[in-house]
């Protein structure tokens, strides 16, 4: 393989070794002597006064070193966990959150005591020994019933329940809405989620009295915001604290917040001058770790006879849970992108955020895109289905075929060509073939659904401008650093953090290409605060690519140039007349002069540098992208509802997707293929609930939370169109929530186009068959 | 009160004192430091424990190490000779049927006792063979392809195991 | 999640396993397979002072076809029955039953008896055990299924008793079980077996109450030459199942009709 035609190539992923023969780094495969293990105790209930905490059992317990409470950390932190602006610069209530639960607890599994102990089994123990007393306070649990006037409060010393509540205005609706003749309107449920990565969290921390330093190592996607906030909370210079993520076994946007155990953790090390581990169980995860989606909407489309698309009004009730999530308000996003791909005389997206005491909500792989998407893509087929127009035709007369395309909000998307992506998907799932077995299906009352979802994903975060107000502060941007060793193999740094995507090989690829060299002598560094540049902007909101790619390539273009400039001197040739191939810099007409860019990293060392040039060759670059990136595609699925029973059967599924310019396409595939699977997961299977009445989870395990298994998920057929992002210098997009982001609402669309003829218009998710079954039989009574 | 255990494990013979508690996937990473075993739920769902015990597949965080006792234990990190790949590693490495890689070593182990079983299943079989593994990254689509390779390659015989790098 | 702390002791037959239950008090709990209780265990939701293991009872792993009936031994572990040719051939339903038990490493560890005696109401083979009339033979008795399964988790067996084998009659003919269920490894929201014998079809429904019941009421119907659908149409005489986070009261009745239904045309 040619070293020049790395970027495209189908490379197998260098992770792989380690982890197929199980040696990977996981956070929990990380023993250092003289561990100890921390275990946490929960609120068991939603919301409840902590009147005394008896610690005395706990504390005589085998093993035990320290029964630690609210009190004591507050000695140990400063401030209160974060809450960025994203998407809703001006919040109402902010409750303020401590890591660990003081006077009153918020939601069930809330922290309220820690025990540390020379032993995991001890510390489970004594967990258990420690009495707490506990009034039990009025709970609020659904959204819509918080808002109501009067009802419970979710924090005793709250105005209300309103986290925030903004409208976003996009044209005139009133006028939109005026010119209708056909009005739709519809509520749409996003049930809860929880992200389930199949590694669950741990932190893992070691602070040091004698230098005052702390060594964090985390299962994160996040590692240089945690070092910024724990520092902050610990009162250390963040050059003292140094984060560690090694191998991420799944994040899904779960692993971007700090979370409590982040501090928590860290303390105890402090307070006990000992390595101090907590790793989540299952059932923590379920019940503690962020969960997504949880938002309640309605939505109400004006549109033509002919299928001319010109109003939509639509309110977002976001279930914030208890507290703020860090980046909770980044799922209002579903507002700004409710459009979608189409062409909208005016939008009107009203969010509210509503706290209620439950776990608190955070980005889950998507965040507020698919709900926007699916939001969007079933308002566009029930305006179809109202007028009798294909829906594949009611797309086509709306795309947006003109870019840079501006919606309704000012967004600008950078480039597009959704018909190429639906009429490849038409073509690959035989559409026409499809709507005539459903038409004779019909006739046998069997029930045959055709899905569609033509979807556009706003990604790729920076720009600097709108995030630095978005984050609070900090620009989006992504930095990274290119060092050649004299001997000449590469280190790479970047500030991203993979979590199964495969960066190792796909940013060596990079690398590799804009630098000649052999893959084998690239070495992609990240996740390790105490590595490469000052701050790294993490891997989420399908940036690493568009951003993290970009810095990379920029780093290695800064010192390919100092390269040239070297080799050039040591040719004692003008730079100009170099040209470099194949990791070459060889004098254009003179065959016989030539340097490698590996001999010339050597000399970069040397005594014969150019008068003025500093020795070295490395560089550090951050890269600000101009724009956000804009990838689309078109999914289509057809199921079979069993008409007895309410099952859904997935018959087949075709995804056509435009990330533009793709790295390596094995990887983009099996992006492609976990996130369609999770957006089928959520359409058909996964929901968080509690009881209503007493507030408490009912689907605490893996048991009752339903994540698919393999016979649950149909083979995936796939294709792309490539459509290059005029973005950035690669011409690449994000492609890590494509699919979740297109496919809960093909999978819905299906289903509901196979209900139709018994005059169902909407089925909310998870379309269980008891949901299912429960609509025939009204339907038909 | 400590137990007494004698049990092999990937062919090493072990006499150890275990508390009775101790699951065996804790006995597993802990005391033998092989850590490719995963612990990924508390309720016997996910499978990322999976270990082959006397060659039958079993979730080693739902055995107690006690229960082991006379057995042989077969780890993701047993499967094939130090330096070497099994034809199923290979096979999910070619095919990438990882991502994050935490429930692979499970599902390997899980593939493997299939395939002992079934050379050749069909989609169907592969499905309930694999039933009892979760994963959250792949959509199981590659994993899939990975496993219907890897019996191929087995049941042609070209499997000679190949080293770990390549 | 970590167990409590218990005391461990292994059975070195049937009556040192009797002889040790009636020695270690009331809160301990012999462990066959563990595939249930490991998890309750795990969770804290049971925490036994002592544990008694009888995995090392191999004399109760046995398959023994006498004199048409054949006989199960309780430490039988699932996939055995699954694999076994002899099963095949006198008891078919059994095997299909045994390879839709939880997954494959589930079914490599757990054993019939240990399902038996933890009498869960969404157990499939107590469904099979009922509407075959089998008998649960225990090291003192024999008891009729029917009179076995008491309520949820509850059965007649006395504190110090264990389940030794389960004696079923042996059936050929046409048989079918249907497990409904979200996820093909979840427990059955509902059940449905049904299954030719000499005296007609028998008919037994999983987890539409605290305990699998037999559909005496389809049964008679079928007799009285009623086609499958009208005899499915009695599946839920006397049922009451309850609702759940997976599926509510009247769902679960109208699948019990429905499997019913199924289930008698697909038995072959």
């Amino acid at each position: 393989m040619a070293v020049s035609q790395l970027i495209g190539a189908r490379v197998q992923r260098r992770e792989d070794p380690r982890l197929i023969t199980g040696h990977g780094r996981f956070i929990e495969d990380r023993l250092p002597v003289g561990l100890l293990h921390m275990a946490v105790v929960r609120s068991p209930h939603p919301h409840a006064r902590i009147l005394r905490i008896d610690k005395g059992a706990a504390a005589a317990a085998p093993g035990v070193l320290a029964v630690l409470t609210a009190e004591d950390f507050h000695k140990q932190l400063q401030g209160v966990m974060p809450v960025t602006p994203s998407f809703v610069p001006e919040k109402k209530f902010v409750p303020d959150r401590f890591p660990i639960a003081g006077d009153e607890s918020c939601f069930q599994g809330e922290p309220v005591a820690v025990v540390v102990a020379t032993d995991r089994y001890l510390a489970a123990d004594a967990a258990e020994l420690v009495r707490v007393e506990y009034e039990p306070l009025p709970a609020v649990v659904d959204p819509e019933e918080a808002l109501r006037e009067g009802t419970h409060l979710a924090h005793v010393d709250g105005p209300d329940n309103i986290g925030w509540d903004m409208t976003f205005e996009g044209g005139d609706i009133e006028a939109a809405f005026a010119r209708a003749e056909v009005r739709v309107t519809e509520r749409i449920l996003q049930q809860r989620l929880a992200p389930t990565p199949m590694e669950p969290r741990g932190v893992l921390a070691d602070y040091s009295p004698y230098d005052d330093r702390l060594t964090i190592w985390l299962s994160s996607q996040n590692p240089h915001f945690i070092r910024l906030f724990i520092s902050g909370a610990m009162g250390l210079p963040e050059s003292r604290v140094r984060v560690v993520s090694e191998d991420v076994g799944g994040g899904f946007g779960s692993k971007i917040s700090p979370y409590p155990e982040d501090y928590l953790v860290p303390a105890a090390s402090r307070i006990l001058g000992r390595p101090v581990r907590w790793i989540e169980t299952r059932t923590e995860s379920v019940l503690t770790t962020y969960h997504g989606r949880g938002q309640v909407f309605t939505a109400e489309a004006a549109a033509m006879r002919d299928g001319t698309l010109l109003g939509l009004r639509l309110t977002q009730v976001l279930d914030l849970g208890a507290y703020h999530g860090t980046f909770g308000a980044f799922q209002a996003c579903a507002c700004l992108m409710a459009g979608g791909v189409y062409r909208w005389q005016a939008i009107q997206a009203r969010t509210i955020g509503v706290l209620t005491n439950k776990v608190p909500t955070d980005p889950y792989r998507g965040a507020g895109r698919p709900e926007g998407t699916h939001l969007c893509e079933r308002m566009v087929d029930r305006v179809a289905q109202e007028i009798g127009m294909d829906p594949a035709d009611l797309r086509r007369k709306n795309f947006a075929r003109e870019f840079p395309f501006v919606n309704n909000f000012g967004l600008t998307y950078d480039s597009g060509n959704y018909d190429g992506s639906l009429d490849r998907a038409l073509e690959l799932v035989e559409y026409s073939s499809w709507r005539r077995r459903q038409e004779e299906a019909r006739k046998q009352g069997r029930l045959i659904g055709i899905g569609l979802s033509t979807w556009v994903e706003i990604c790729g975060f920076g720009p600097s401008q709108p995030t630095a107000a978005a984050t609070g502060g900090i620009s989006l941007v992504e930095a990274a650093q290119i060092r050649f060793l004299p001997s000449g193999s590469v280190a790479a740094y970047v500030g991203t953090h993979a979590q199964g995507q495969g960066h190792d090989t796909t940013f060596s690829q990079i690398v590799a290409d804009t630098l000649g060299m052999p893959l084998e002598m690239v070495e992609l560094r990240h996740g390790d605060t105490a590595e490469g540049p000052s701050f790294g902007y993490g891997t989420y909101g399908s940036r690493s690519l568009a951003v993290g790619g970009m810095a990379l390539h920029k780093a290695a273009v800064v010192v390919r140039d100092k390269a040239r400039n070297l080799a050039a001197h040591l040719l004692e040739a003008s730079p100009d007349d170099l040209v470099f191939e194949q990791g070459t810099f060889a004098v254009k007409g003179d065959p016989t002069a030539h340097k490698t860019i590996q001999e010339v990293a050597l000399a970069a060392y040397g005594p014969n540098l150019p008068t003025g040039m500093e020795h070295g060759l490395e560089a550090v670059s951050y890269f600000d992208p101009p724009n956000f990136v804009w990838p689309f595609g078109a999914h289509i699925c057809v199921v079979e509802v069993d008409r007895d029973t309410g099952a859904v059967a997935l018959q087949r599924y075709v995804a056509v997707d435009d990330c533009g310019n793709v790295i390596n396409p094995m990887i983009v595939e099996g992006q492609l293929h976990g996130g369609i699977a999770q957006g089928i997961a959520q359409a058909l299977f996964e929901e968080i609930a509690y009881d209503q009445e007493s507030g408490l989870m009912q689907t605490g395990t893996l048991l009752d939370y339903l994540v698919p298994t393999i016979n649950e998920i149909p083979d995936l057929t796939l294709d792309r169109t490539v459509t290059p992002s005029p973005t950035n210098e690669l011409g690449v997009k994000g492609i890590g929530e494509a699919g979740t982001i297109a496919s809960s609402a093909a999978v819905i669309n299906a289903i509901c186009d196979a209900l139709s003829p018994l005059g169902i218009h909407h089925v909310d998710m998870p379309a269980s068959p008891g949901r299912i079954w429960k609509l025939i039989q009204e339907a038909q009574s | 009160m400590a137990q007494t255990v004698r049990l092999a494990v990937n062919g090493v013979a072990r006499v150890e004192e275990v508390e009775p508690r101790l699951l065996l996937v804790h006995f597993l990473r802990e005391r033998c430091g092989l850590t490719g075993t995963h612990v990924g739920c508390d309720t016997s769902q996910c499978g990322a424990c999976t270990v082959l015990c006397d060659g039958a597949p079993v979730k080693s965080c739902t055995m107690l190490t006690v229960q082991a006792e006379g057995m042989a234990i077969t780890t993701i990190e047993g499967l094939a000779p130090p330096g070497e790949m099994h034809p199923l590693q290979t096979a999910f490495w070619e095919s990438h049927g990882l991502q994050c890689g935490f429930c692979t070593p499970g599902f390997i182990m899980a593939a493997s006792a299939l395939l002992a079983e079934n050379p050749d299943p069909t989609d169907e079989e592969l499905g309930r063979g694999l039933e009892g593994n979760l994963c959250r990254c792949t959509g199981y689509v590659n994993i899939r392809r990975a496993v219907h390779a890897a019996a191929k390659a087995i049941r042609e015989g070209s499997a000679a195991p190949t080293a770990v790098g390549g | 999640m970590i167990p409590a702390a218990f005391g461990y002791s292994r059975a070195t037959s049937v009556a040192d396993a009797v002889a040790q239950l009636g020695s270690a008090g009331p809160d301990s709990k012999l462990i066959a397979g563990g595939q249930s209780l490991l998890p309750m265990m795990r969770l804290r939701l049971a925490q036994p002072e002592h544990l008694i293991d009888v995995n090392g009872l191999r004399e109760l792993d046995y398959i023994t076809p006498k004199d048409g009936r054949l006989l199960v031994g309780a430490m039988t572990r699932h996939a055995t029955l699954v694999r076994s040719e002899v099963v095949r051939r006198h008891l078919p339903l059994l095997s299909e039953i045994a390879s839709e038990v939880g997954d494959p490493q589930v079914r490599s560890r757990g054993t019939i008896g240990g399902v038996m005696a933890h009498a869960d109401a969404a157990g499939d083979y107590p469904t099979l055990a009922l509407m075959m009339d089998a008998t649960i033979v225990t090291d003192r008795r024999r008891i009729p299924a029917r009179d076995f399964f008491q309520h949820l988790f509850t059965t007649s067996l006395a504190p110090d008793e264990l389940v030794c084998e389960v004696d079923f009659p042996v059936a050929t003919g046409a048989h079918r079980y249907l497990k409904f269920r979200r996820r093909l490894f979840d427990w059955a929201i509902v059940g449905v077996g049904v299954q030719m014998s000499d005296d007609g079809w028998r008919v037994g429904i999983t987890h539409a109450g605290p305990t699998a019941v037999r559909a005496h009421a389809v049964e008679s119907a079928l007799r009285s030459g009623a086609n499958p659908k009208e005899a499915a149409e009695h599946a839920t005489d006397g049922l009451h199942p309850t609702s759940d986070v997976h599926a509510s009261s009247e769902y679960r009745l109208h699948l019990a009709e429905v499997l019913t239904r199924r289930a008698l045309e697909q038995a072959a």
